[in-house]
């Protein structure tokens, strides 16, 4: 059987600047990678990357989700696939209610499955067990989206999403940052929920604190654009105790 | 000269206009006369006709109806409006003409007047002579004086003081003809002390002929009178509309106008609102969508004459295709209206590269203790939101959708009556998905 992910020397451009630089990296359910690696490495770029993000051009190498080519698919046939990326910076939007987007975005899922949109009553229920698994309040419904969120709201509104779309494979994207250590308690243990055998979870981040809450089965270590080294959730902890110079002294110009 | 035509018309048929008309609305025609020869109508060297050629539109050969024949479309059994509870008070203008037959039934309280504005100059001469021509400045306004000279009805709503019509009204203004053809409608609102009233006014085009409406509403809210005045055009592409509101307000006065261009040919609004009362209250708010090559263009004047008092604006623009859009606000704090607040907001979104806007934020202030702002936006969509709601796997053309409805949620949300705000809603939706916008089982627009 194929693998949940499967990426093959990922070349990726911004504004003409190669990040990726021929990753290769395997995901396969059940699992949760932890990315690490220092500032500018190329983390937040291989998230944009799979999730389609119009701002990042792939110039090489290939990525296969459940052995379809997913670099030819629309960002929203990829989330419709079952990829979701939590991201580092949510936009806000105001005018659009937190309810009119789920709808839409859970309807869309639904067609591309080809179910009937989901009743109302069931989208309700729904959207209120998703939220007090993050604790957020009854407000969140009618507030457009992420505006006037505080920091941690909209890393909670992240998992919320998550957990209303169901995805096969998240990408958290520096959850971690900016979040005090009861807003992430709350996103750690909203994500470890969601953990099953049939879904797989990347968890790109900075620093080892996440890695206390979620613990991953494999640790890499992106940098200049590569995965440099991959070991177990040991590893995570070595990074904290000795810093990145270690292993990327090697890999230096 | 364009003007020479319609100054022949006037002078050759000025008698035949007057017959069909009433005492207070011809003693007004010498001075509108006078005052549309010297000034002509309005060409792009004015400063506030720089983006709106009004001119052109005049050009064509109209049919005019001076002789007021009737029109034998009856508009009760051909529409029939789908907004639930609003359908009860419905009035007709067809074309200039204010449809007598089949008026609702509603009792009004007494000494409410709503109907003709011909019969009401006739019945209540003395309150029509105080109120109509009142507010409009002709001397600024060609196309005001224009249609002055050759109004011959329109529609009236007088509230007596201390009375609430709790039902909102609705008035119906059709356009239909078999040759193109120019109508002047004429509309005429006063709120007494105390008293409230709301009021729809939709546009609709019937016929696939080019028309020319021209059209001017004074409102008069009196000492805490609050008024809600809804406009909706849903006019064909051949349809080009001139509206000029003047509102005048009077201590503690509320009054809001809330004009949705949903469909049109060539537009141009124009609000004149004097608060000339202490602690009186305005909103004048505007949504636009257009597309193919239409043009709108809203301009609005805010008087602050006397202390105390609030003025909102806030209009929106999306302009799609080839649409043109234009936006001049202008603030004027006299030098007595201390403790003014006046906000402006004007945002637009051009959807497609051709789209064009000009936006012109105004404020003249002579008072020193005020809080004016202006803000004016735009820009196309949001990418980064766009892409955000691509990544919840909503495809790229609805989340273009729900981007622009959102931008519009605010202007929409102004709209105090439930039952109307949700059915706009609903069709901005739809004018959005590239539907036709039409209100639902309205049979006249099928």
């Amino acid at each position: 059987m194929a693998n949940l992910l499967s990426i093959k020397n990922l070349h990726a451009n911004i504004d003409g600047k190669e990040i990726l630089r021929g990753l290769d990296l395997e995901v396969n359910n059940g699992e949760i990678h932890a990315i690490m690696g220092p500032n500018g490495a190329g983390k937040s770029t291989l998230a944009s990357v799979l999730v389609g993000n119009p701002n990042f051009e792939v110039t090489e190498g290939e990525v296969t989700f459940e052995g379809k080519d997913l670099l030819e698919l629309a960002p929203e046939e990829r989330a419709c696939e079952g990829l979701f990326l939590s991201f580092q910076y949510p936009v806000e939007i105001p005018g659009v209610s937190m309810v009119n987007f789920m709808r839409a975005a859970v309807n869309e899922t639904r067609k591309h499955k080809g179910l009937e949109p989901i009743a109302a009553s069931d989208f309700l229920k729904l959207m209120k067990e998703k939220r007090e698994l993050v604790d957020l309040d009854s407000t969140l419904a009618s507030r457009s989206v992420n505006e006037g969120f505080s920091g941690g709201e909209k890393k909670r509104n992240e998992i919320f999403q998550m957990a209303m779309l169901d995805p096969k494979l998240a990408i958290l994207d520096e959850t971690d940052s900016g979040l005090d250590i009861d807003a992430l308690r709350i996103v750690a243990a909203g994500v470890n929920k969601l953990r099953r055998k049939d879904n797989a979870t990347i968890v790109i981040t900075h620093y080892q604190r996440l890695l206390e809450y979620i613990k991953p089965d494999f640790v890499h270590v992106l940098y200049k654009g590569k995965i440099v080294k991959s070991a177990g959730p040991e590893l995570a902890l070595e990074l904290e105790e000795k810093g990145y110079d270690w292993i990327i002294k090697d890999f230096q110009d | 000269m364009i003007e020479t035509q319609y100054i022949d018309l006037f002078t050759e048929h000025r008698s035949l206009i007057d017959s069909k008309s009433t005492k207070v609305l011809n003693d007004e025609r010498n001075k509108a006369f006078e005052i549309f020869k010297t000034l002509g109508f309005p060409d792009r060297s004015l400063e506030d006709y720089q983006y709106s050629d009004v001119v052109k539109e005049f050009i064509p050969d109209y049919g005019f109806n001076l002789s007021r024949l009737s029109t034998q479309t009856n508009p009760y059994n051909a529409y029939k409006c789908n907004v639930p509870e609003l359908s009860t008070n419905l009035f007709f203008l067809m074309n200039d003409t204010f449809h007598k037959e089949h008026q609702p039934k509603t009792d009004f309280p007494k000494g409410v007047f709503i109907g003709s504005l011909n019969d009401f100059a006739e019945q209540h001469a003395d309150i029509a002579s105080k109120y109509y021509g009142k507010v409009a400045q002709l001397e600024n306004n060609a196309i005001a004086a224009f249609n002055t000279m050759f109004v011959q009805d329109g529609f009236v709503i007088y509230i007596p003081d201390n009375i609430v019509i709790e039902q909102p009204l609705q008035l119906i203004n059709i356009l239909t003809a078999n040759v193109d053809f120019l109508v002047n409608r004429r509309l005429l609102i006063i709120a007494g002390k105390n008293s409230q009233v709301k009021l729809l006014a939709c546009d609709h085009t019937v016929d696939s002929h080019k028309f020319l409406a021209t059209q001017v509403t004074e409102i008069f809210a009196e000492e805490n009178a609050h008024i809600e005045f809804y406009e909706l055009e849903e006019n064909s592409n051949q349809v080009t509309r001139l509206a000029s509101t003047y509102v005048q307000q009077e201590k503690s006065s509320t009054v809001l106008v809330n004009n949705i261009t949903l469909n049109c040919g060539f537009t141009r609004n124009n609000y004149h609102v004097k608060l000339n009362g202490e602690n009186a209250e305005a909103t004048i708010a505007g949504v636009v969508i257009a597309d193919k090559v239409q043009h709108v263009d809203n301009f609005a004047f805010l008087d602050h004459a006397k202390p105390h008092c609030q003025s909102t604006q806030l209009f929106k623009y999306v302009l799609q295709e080839q649409a043109v859009g234009s936006f001049c606000g202008r603030i004027l704090v006299e030098q007595d209206a201390q403790k003014t607040i006046a906000y402006q907001t004007n945002n637009n979104l051009c959807a497609s590269p051709d789209a064009r806007m000009y936006s012109k934020p105004q404020l003249e202030i002579y008072a020193d203790d005020v809080k004016c702002s202006h803000g004016l936006t735009t820009g196309q969509l949001d990418e980064d939101a766009l892409f955000y709601l691509r990544a919840r796997g909503i495809a790229k053309e609805d989340a273009k959708l729900l981007l622009m409805q959102a931008f519009t949620a605010d202007v929409l949300k102004l709209i105090h009556i439930d039952v109307l705000r949700d059915r706009l809603e609903e069709l901005v939706e739809k004018r959005f998905r590239g539907e036709e916008a039409r209100c639902g089982d309205c049979a006249i627009c099928k």
